[in-house]
């Protein structure tokens, strides 16, 4: 850390006082500095997740589940009793607490890797049960922790360091569109796509994560929302660039919008 | 909980189902599986009996989604249950890993089955080796239990739980096909009559009282790594102390002693009988929990017997624990059957004949 950037805090911290405060972190996230690369979505969607269990009153009834990938360390930012589980089965855990914990929420935070390859049987069975979680599914198209490989959703000829010539699409498969799979499951209550390249887009994440406890709430079922987010890192990206692949490639593969609602109102 | 509580009661049953009952008893929260033969009547039997008593069975859509469950069940401070034989165990071995890392209680039941790969249904003991030494990946251990009967079957479950809980630590049972599907006269316990814990440590919600509570088993830091191998290595330390059990058969003045667990204990008192009728000097001890293992008695007992006869109905996997523990002090011969085969009393004995024979001569000899 720099000397100029240590001053400019003190600055903040000393004129503080002189403005409103209009905006501040929630108090369901911790103290700890979040690990992630510049540009990532996951510390926005920490953010906006932990800002409706703020704004929901319901900290003392959460239980998060954090997955293996980058957000591994999720538990270290959420301030609420969390699990952190084995590589794709974030879903089973989650069932186990909240089938034992039925007043309580639960929710998962998984990435690509963990939701849609090697936990791709508890994603659908769990969702197949209708067990009354949430599933945060954040997509970058890409194995952030482990430095960049080919996931599931990775897109026709993107380039990874396990894809270097481009995945072929023949020999490795299409991208895996696993939220459209999993609308047609009659567990599936609430099922949509948002990202957090945008303001706007940030907003109807927040929305759309708040209905689902909602949902969750009135035992609804599996409400499933999908953050199509960037790896500016893995991408090989500068964070701006990345915004822009988002938009470019990321989007025309998976849309954005509600992909299955309830057909009566609550 | 408006039913009237059960006492106890004696029945005729099947082991794995005197060990659902028992489970029940014993006031299990809740119980996640997922079929395999020689074991699936546990599942059948919570399925029917849970709906109008009391808990909570779901089957899972594979062992590796039950143990799952498992941990995040237990994390919230349940008390809970799977069940499983040996292909399905071998599924859950990374969750088991994860829930020894993490310190969470919880009951695992092995009837297990002949193997390698898918094997065979009949009962075998060929997991010694996966239960005992940790199973998964890292340093760990479950405390491991093997009964020898349908009574144990159904008093395990209360141990089980009760060791559970008192070392926050994984517990196996481990019993084969043919405990799981004979059946005995049993005496049931209680219902309720064994206590819930404390468990401040569960992930129930944060209140504004309290830290916020993890589970987790990831410690990137290795010297906050290795603080908790020592931990963890403390706890074994501690069970291998004050949680040993095992019995002893005639063992006072015997000459050859037998060691077996489970159903090959059972076999061996039966030899030992045979063998003191033919007027030679039998004796068994039996490890009930095979982990922590009796190293004492063993110890003690290989400086007074002239040959032990280790029975297993595998290739011989504990015979490499009785060994260590007598440490060369006397040789120790097996027999070993496999692939689901039960050796008879009568084969046994045979053995101890011959080899009271070859002591006899080398005596005489010298």
């Amino acid at each position: 850390m720099t000397t100029e950037f240590s001053t400019s805090e003190i600055d903040l911290v000393e004129t503080k006082e002189n403005y409103e405060c209009v905006y501040e972190k929630p108090d369901t996230l911790t103290d700890i500095r979040f690990h992630y690369c510049p540009g990532c979505g996951h510390g926005t969607a920490h953010r906006v997740l932990m800002e409706v269990i703020s704004e929901l009153g319901i900290q003392e009834q959460t239980i998060g589940v954090a997955p293996v990938g980058c957000s591994v360390f999720a538990y270290q930012y959420m301030n609420i009793d969390m699990q952190e589980a084995a590589h794709g089965r974030a879903s089973a855990v989650a069932t186990g607490i909240k089938r034992v914990l039925p007043d309580k929420y639960v929710f998962s935070y998984q990435g690509d890797g963990d939701l849609a390859a090697i936990g791709t049987g508890e994603t659908i069975h769990t969702i197949n049960r209708g067990e009354n979680i949430l599933i945060l599914f954040i997509n970058n198209a890409i194995y952030g922790m482990t430095g960049g490989q080919m996931s599931p959703t990775s897109l026709a000829n993107q380039v990874t360091s396990t894809s270097p010539y481009g995945r072929d699409v023949s020999f490795c498969g299409n991208p895996l569109k696993i939220t459209d799979l999993i609308a047609h499951i009659p567990g599936a209550y609430y099922v949509s796509r948002h990202a957090v390249n945008t303001a706007g887009n940030v907003r109807k994440l927040k929305k759309a994560i708040k209905l689902s406890f909602e949902y969750q709430k009135l035992k609804k079922g599996t409400c499933f929302i999908e953050v199509v987010s960037n790896c500016p890192s893995g991408w090989k990206l500068s964070p701006r660039d990345s915004m822009q692949w988002i938009e470019e490639n990321l989007f025309p593969i998976y849309p954005l919008g509600d992909i299955k609602v309830p057909t009566t109102n609550i | 909980m408006a039913q009237k509580k059960l006492g106890r009661e004696i029945k005729l049953m099947k082991g794995n189902e005197a060990l659902a009952e028992s489970a029940i008893r014993a006031g299990m929260h809740a119980y996640f599986g997922y079929p395999i033969t020689p074991q699936s009547e546990i599942l059948e039997y919570l399925t029917e009996q849970i709906p109008s008593r009391h808990g909570l069975v779901l089957q899972a859509e594979s062992e590796v989604a039950a143990i799952n469950m498992i941990y995040g069940a237990a994390g919230a401070g349940a008390r809970v249950m799977t069940s499983s034989s040996s292909p399905g165990i071998s599924l859950m071995q990374e969750g088991l890993s994860y829930i020894a890392a993490a310190e969470l209680p919880c009951v695992v039941v092995n009837v297990s089955r002949g193997g390698p790969g898918l094997g065979t249904i009949q009962p075998s003991q060929g997991d010694y080796f996966q239960a005992t030494k940790g199973g998964g990946h890292g340093d760990y251990h479950l405390i491991v239990l093997a009964p020898a009967s349908v009574q144990e079957m159904s008093d395990f479950i209360f141990d089980g739980f009760r060791l559970a809980e008192k070392y926050r630590n994984p517990v196996m049972i481990l019993s084969d096909g043919a405990l799981g599907q004979m059946m005995e006269k049993v005496e049931l316990q209680e219902e309720w009559s064994l206590p819930y814990t404390e468990n401040p440590w569960a992930t129930t919600g944060k209140p504004a009282s309290r830290e916020r509570n993890i589970i987790t088993s990831l410690h990137i830091e290795v010297e906050l790594m290795q603080e908790i191998n020592h931990r963890l290595l403390a706890k074994y330390e501690q069970m291998k102390e004050v949680e040993v059990r095992f019995e002893e058969y005639m063992t006072n003045d015997a000459e050859i002693l037998l060691s077996g667990f489970g159903l090959c204990a059972r076999i061996c008192q039966k030899a030992v009988d045979l063998a003191r009728a033919k007027g030679i000097k039998a004796g068994l001890l039996r490890p009930i929990t095979l982990f922590p293992f009796p190293k004492k008695q063993f110890a003690q007992l290989g400086k007074q017997v002239k040959v032990i006869l280790d029975v297993e109905m595998n290739a011989g996997q504990m015979i490499e624990d009785v060994r260590l523990a007598v440490n060369g002090t006397c040789p120790v011969e097996f027999l070993g059957r496999m692939g689901g085969v039960i050796p008879s009393p009568e084969e046994v004995l045979a053995k101890v004949e011959a080899m009271a024979e070859s002591l006899f001569t080398v005596e005489s000899g010298g």
